[in-house]
C-alpha cells in the first residue's frame, strides 16, 4: 500500500482553493488564478477570470455560454493524460451535471481524485460517474447526514405525473437550477413517457439547447414566457424556471398553479415548507448518505479529504470506519444550490 | 400505507381547501376497504392512538444508528419523527405494509410487542411512510385537515350530501364498510346511533337596509355570544356534545356531558362561564385546546351551555314546529338542568328597530358579538336558508396601521405578496400587532404586490421587511390579551377593510387605542 503522505503532497491549500505545486495549477479555485482546471460549470465551481482554463469540452462550452468567449485567457479541452509540469492529469466523468468531472492528478506512483460534486445515480443528461482507484480521495459532503436518503428520481416523477393528473387544471411550475437539474427533470418526464410539451423559463433556454447540441433528447420545449391569457392556456403543463423566478412577478400569470420543487434539501418537510413549496420532488445531482459512504468504501483510498458541507458528520463516520479523513473548510461552495 | 403516507404528506403541503378536498375524494375512490376505511378513521380522530412512545422509538433507532450521527441529524432535521423515520437503515427490500396491518397489528399486540412489530414495520417500509406509521403510533399526527372537511372529501366519492353522512357518521365504526357502500350505490345502512348529530340551523348576515324590508313583529331576538355553536344530544344513556359541524368534543368538556341528562337534542353556545360572567373568548380557548382538560384546568376554566334552541325532546321531533312554540318548550327543558351549567340565552324586548340597534350597540358585556334575530314562525332547519334567521353583529372596531412584514401567497395568489404583517407605534417604535391576508380586491392585491417590492429593506427566508409607508385600516371584531405576542394582545379575524395610500405612516394609531379597549372592557 503506498504511503498516504505521498499522495498528500500532490495537493494543498491556498485561499484560492486546492492548488497542485507541482503541477502550479489550481482545482475549482474561487477567485481568479494562472492556471485552473474546472470539474463543472456550476458557478461557485467554474468562475470567469482565470488566465488558462483546462476543462471538459462541455463545460469549457457552458462557461463561455454563461461568461461569454471571453471568459479566460486561454483554454484547453481536456482529453486524454495531460501534462502539466511534474504531475500527470486525467478528467473522468463524475455524473453530477453534463460535462462534470473528476480530476485525477498522478505523480511519483501516486494519484489523488479531486470529485467536484457528483452523483452515483443514472443520470439521462449526463455521463455516469467513473470510480478512480486512488490514494488520495477528495470529496464533497453536501447531504452528509444519515437522513439523506434520496429516493429513485423515477419514484419523484411518478408523485409529480400524478399530481398533474389529480389536479389536470393547474399548471405544474418546477422550481429547478439552469443547468443540470433542470434537464435532468426534462429527460426524467421524458422517460417516464411524458411526450407533451414542456414549458421552460427564459433563464433556462440557452443551457437547454445546449444540452440538444449535445445530442441529449429534451423533445418539444417552448418558451414560457406568454402574458397572462396565454398562461391560461398552459392548465396541466409542466413549466420549469430557476428557483429564483418564484420570487419574481413571472409566477403571477399562471392562475392557481402548483408550485413545486426538485431538490435534494426537499427531503427535509422544514426546507420544502420554508421554500412554500406545495410539491416537494426529492431529486438530486449530489451523493446522497449511502451513495457517498457506499463510495468511500469501494475506492477505499488512504486518505480521504472533505472539500465542502455537512463535514462534521462525515469526520464522525470516517472516525467509526477508522478512516483517515480531513475537513478542508473550502468557502465559495454554496450548497443550497442544489 | 404507501397511498396514505402519500395522502398525508400531500394534504400536509397543499394550503387550498380545493385542492385538498380533490385529494381526498382520489384517495377514498382509488384505495380498497379496510385500509381507506381505518384512514378516514385516522382523519377523523377515530382511532385510538399513543400504543408506542416516542422514548420507545428512540431506544429502536439508538441500536440502529451513532448517538452522534443521530444527534447531528435531529439538529439539522428538528423533527424527531421525522429525523426516525428518516434516519432508519433500510434492510432488503421494501415491502408496502398496508393500513389494516398496523392498525389491526397494534389492537393486537401486548405492550411488549410493540417494540418489535415497530421494528419489522419500519425496515419493511420507505422514510415517507415511515413518518406516517411513526406519527400515527405516537399519536403525533398532525393532519391538517378538520374531520368534517374529511368527510366532505369522503361525500364526493358519492351522490349523498355530507350532511346526511353527519347525521348517520356517529353510527359507524372503523373501517366503515358500510358506510362506503352505501355512498358507492348500496343500501342505506339502517343505522340506529346512539345520540347521533343532527344537521345545524345557520343563520345568514343582516345589512341596515335589510331592515326597513322587515317586520319587527315577526321576530324574536337573542343576544348572539361569543363562544362556539354546540348541539348536546342524549339519548339511550349516551350523551354527546358536538361541534356545529358535528365533531364529537365531549371528552374535552366531561362537566357539559356529564350534565346532560335528559333525552333529546339541544342547540346552544359553548362558553366559558364563572358565576354570571361570562368569560371572554380566550377562556374557551384554553380550553379548546385540550383533547382531556386536567383538574386544574376545569376549575380554572369551568365550561357551561347557553341554549338557544330544542331540537328533539323525549322522542319527540320538535324541528317542524315554529320558534314560537319550540322557545317555551326549550325553557321547560332548560328548568330540569343544572343552572350551574345550563341556561337559556335570554330573549330580547324590543319595540322597534330602532330599540334593537340602540340594544345592539351597546350590550351588557364585552363577549356578546350582537344580536341574533329569529322568525317566529320559522322551523329548525338543516343549513344556511336565508329569511329565517339573521345576526346582527356589532360594527367591527377599526385602527390605522402600518404594514410591515409580507410574504407571498398560495394558490391563486401564487407569486404575489398578499399576506402582511402589520403594527402599532409605541413610542417611536412599531409594535407587530397582527397578520390580515383578505379585505382587498384582485387590484389592490396586485397594487399591494408592487408596492412591497419597491419597499423591501430585507429579506428573511420566505419574508420581505418593508419600509414602514403605507397605512391599512384593519378591521376586527375582538381583541384578547396574548403574551406570546409581543405587543400583548391578539386581535380577532382581523383584516385589511381600506388601503390608506394618501396616509403618511406617523399618522397611524399606537398600540395604546388596543390596550385602551382592553382595559375598558376590564378583561
Amino acid at each position: 500500500m503506498p504511503m498516504p503522505a505521498d499522495a498528500t503532497r500532490l495537493l494543498t491549500l491556498r485561499p484560492e482553493g486546492l492548488y497542485c505545486p507541482e503541477g502550479d495549477f489550481h482545482i475549482d479555485p474561487t477567485r481568479p488564478v494562472a492556471r485552473a482546471l474546472i470539474t463543472h460549470g456550476h458557478a461557485d465551481h467554474a468562475r470567469a477570470g482565470h488566465g488558462a482554463v483546462l476543462a471538459s469540452a462541455q463545460t469549457l462550452d457552458i462557461m463561455a455560454i454563461r461568461y461569454g468567449e471571453g471568459f479566460a485567457g486561454t483554454r484547453q479541452v481536456a482529453e486524454g493524460t495531460v501534462t502539466l509540469g511534474g504531475v500527470e492529469v486525467r478528467f473522468h466523468p463524475a455524473g453530477h451535471v453534463l460535462g462534470s468531472c473528476q480530476i485525477e492528478v498522478r505523480a511519483g506512483g501516486v494519484n489523488a481524485v479531486v470529485s467536484g460534486d457528483y452523483s452515483r445515480v443514472p443520470n439521462p443528461a449526463c455521463a455516469p460517474f467513473e470510480p478512480v482507484p486512488c490514494d488520495l480521495f477528495v470529496t464533497e459532503a453536501t447531504f452528509a447526514l444519515p437522513v439523506f436518503h434520496h429516493p429513485p428520481p423515477g419514484e419523484e416523477i411518478a408523485r409529480l405525473l400524478a399530481s398533474v393528473q389529480a389536479f389536470p387544471e393547474r399548471a405544474h411550475l418546477i422550481g429547478a437550477y439552469a443547468l443540470g437539474k433542470a434537464q435532468r427533470v426534462i429527460m426524467l418526464l421524458r422517460q417516464a413517457g411524458h411526450d407533451a410539451p414542456i414549458y421552460i423559463h427564459g433563464a433556462l433556454q440557452r443551457l437547454c439547447d445546449y444540452h440538444l447540441e449535445q445530442g441529449i433528447p429534451l423533445g418539444d420545449l417552448r418558451p414560457a414566457t406568454m402574458d397572462k391569457a396565454e398562461a391560461k392556456a398552459l392548465r396541466g403543463a409542466v413549466v420549469i424556471a430557476p428557483p429564483s423566478a418564484f420570487a419574481s412577478p413571472w409566477v403571477q400569470r399562471f392562475a392557481d398553479p402548483v408550485i413545486a420543487f426538485a431538490s435534494g434539501w426537499m427531503q427535509i418537510r422544514a426546507r420544502a415548507r420554508q421554500r412554500g413549496v406545495e410539491l416537494p420532488l426529492v431529486i438530486s445531482d449530489h451523493v446522497d448518505w449511502p451513495d457517498l459512504t457506499r463510495t468511500l468504501r469501494e475506492l477505499n483510498p488512504g486518505e480521504f479529504w472533505i472539500t465542502h458541507g455537512r463535514d462534521d458528520a462525515l469526520m464522525r463516520w470516517a472516525d467509526l470506519e477508522q478512516r483517515r479523513a480531513k475537513p478542508l473548510h473550502l468557502v465559495g461552495y454554496e450548497d443550497e444550490v442544489e | 400505507m404507501k397511498a396514505f403516507a402519500d395522502l398525508l404528506e400531500r394534504l400536509a403541503f397543499t394550503p387550498g381547501r380545493n385542492a385538498k378536498l380533490a385529494l381526498l375524494e382520489r384517495f377514498f375512490h382509488e384505495v380498497p376497504d379496510p385500509d381507506r376505511g381505518y384512514a378516514l378513521a385516522v382523519l377523523t380522530g377515530g382511532l385510538e392512538t399513543g400504543q408506542a412512545k416516542p422514548a420507545l422509538l428512540r431506544a429502536l433507532v439508538a441500536e440502529r444508528v451513532d448517538a452522534e450521527l443521530f444527534a447531528m441529524s435531529y439538529d439539522f432535521v428538528g423533527d424527531l419523527a421525522e429525523t426516525i423515520a428518516l434516519i432508519w437503515p433500510a434492510r432488503g427490500p421494501e415491502r408496502d405494509v398496508p393500513l389494516t396491518e398496523v392498525v389491526e397489528g397494534l389492537a393486537r399486540a401486548g405492550k411488549a410487542e410493540v417494540p418489535g412489530l415497530m421494528a419489522r414495520w419500519l425496515d419493511a417500509l420507505g422514510p415517507s411512510e415511515r413518518l406516517a406509521l411513526i406519527k400515527l403510533v405516537t399519536g403525533g399526527l398532525r393532519v391538517g385537515i378538520s374531520a368534517r372537511l374529511a368527510l366532505t372529501g369522503l361525500a364526493r366519492i358519492g351522490t349523498v350530501p355530507v350532511e346526511e353522512i353527519g347525521e348517520l357518521w356517529a353510527g359507524f365504526t372503523p373501517p366503515y364498510a358500510p358506510l362506503f357502500a352505501w355512498l358507492e350505490g348500496g343500501p342505506r345502512p339502517e343505522i340506529t346511533a346512539r345520540a347521533p348529530f343532527r344537521p345545524v340551523m345557520l343563520s345568514t348576515p343582516l345589512t341596515e337596509p335589510d331592515l326597513a324590508t322587515l317586520d319587527p313583529a315577526d321576530f324574536a331576538a337573542e343576544w348572539k355570544w361569543d363562544g362556539i355553536r354546540v348541539q348536546a344530544v342524549a339519548e339511550g344513556g349516551t350523551a354527546r356534545l358536538y361541534t356545529r359541524t358535528g365533531e364529537d368534543i365531549s371528552a374535552a368538556f366531561p362537566e357539559i356531558t356529564a350534565g346532560l341528562r335528559f333525552d333529546g337534542a339541544l342547540d346552544g353556545e359553548l362558553l366559558v362561564r364563572r358565576g354570571e360572567e361570562v368569560a371572554p373568548f380566550a377562556d374557551l380557548q384554553k380550553r379548546l385546546g385540550r383533547k382531556a382538560p386536567g383538574k386544574a384546568m376545569l376549575a380554572s376554566h369551568p365550561a357551561a351551555l347557553r341554549l338557544y334552541d330544542i331540537l328533539i325532546w323525549q322522542g319527540e321531533d320538535l324541528r317542524p314546529l315554529p320558534w314560537s312554540q319550540r322557545r317555551p318548550r326549550l325553557e321547560a327543558a332548560v328548568a330540569t338542568l343544572d343552572p350551574a351549567r345550563f341556561d337559556a340565552s335570554p330573549r330580547l324586548a324590543f319595540a322597534d328597530w330602532e330599540a334593537l340597534a340602540a340594544l345592539r350597540a351597546d350590550p351588557p358585556a364585552a363577549v356578546i358579538e350582537g344580536v341574533m334575530l329569529k322568525r317566529l314562525e320559522s322551523a329548525y332547519v338543516a343549513g344556511r336558508p336565508r329569511g329565517p334567521w339573521f345576526k346582527w353583529k356589532r360594527e367591527p372596531m377599526v385602527v390605522d396601521a402600518v404594514i410591515l412584514y409580507a410574504q407571498r401567497g398560495h394558490g391563486k395568489r401564487s407569486g404575489f405578496y398578499s399576506d402582511f404583517t402589520f403594527g402599532l407605534w409605541d413610542g417611536d417604535r412599531l409594535v407587530p400587532v397582527g397578520k390580515a391576508y383578505s379585505g382587498f380586491t384582485d387590484e389592490e392585491l396586485g397594487k399591494l404586490d408592487r408596492f412591497v417590492r419597491a419597499h423591501t429593506i430585507d429579506r428573511f427566508g420566505p419574508v420581505r421587511s418593508l419600509k414602514p409607508a403605507l397605512v391599512v385600516e384593519v378591521a376586527f371584531e375582538g381583541l384578547n390579551r396574548s403574551p406570546r405576542h409581543k405587543s400583548g394582545v391578539a386581535m380577532r379575524f382581523p383584516r385589511i377593510s381600506r388601503i390608506r395610500w394618501d396616509k403618511p405612516a406617523e399618522e397611524a394609531d399606537r398600540l395604546t387605542a388596543l390596550t385602551d379597549i382592553l382595559d375598558g372592557a376590564g378583561a
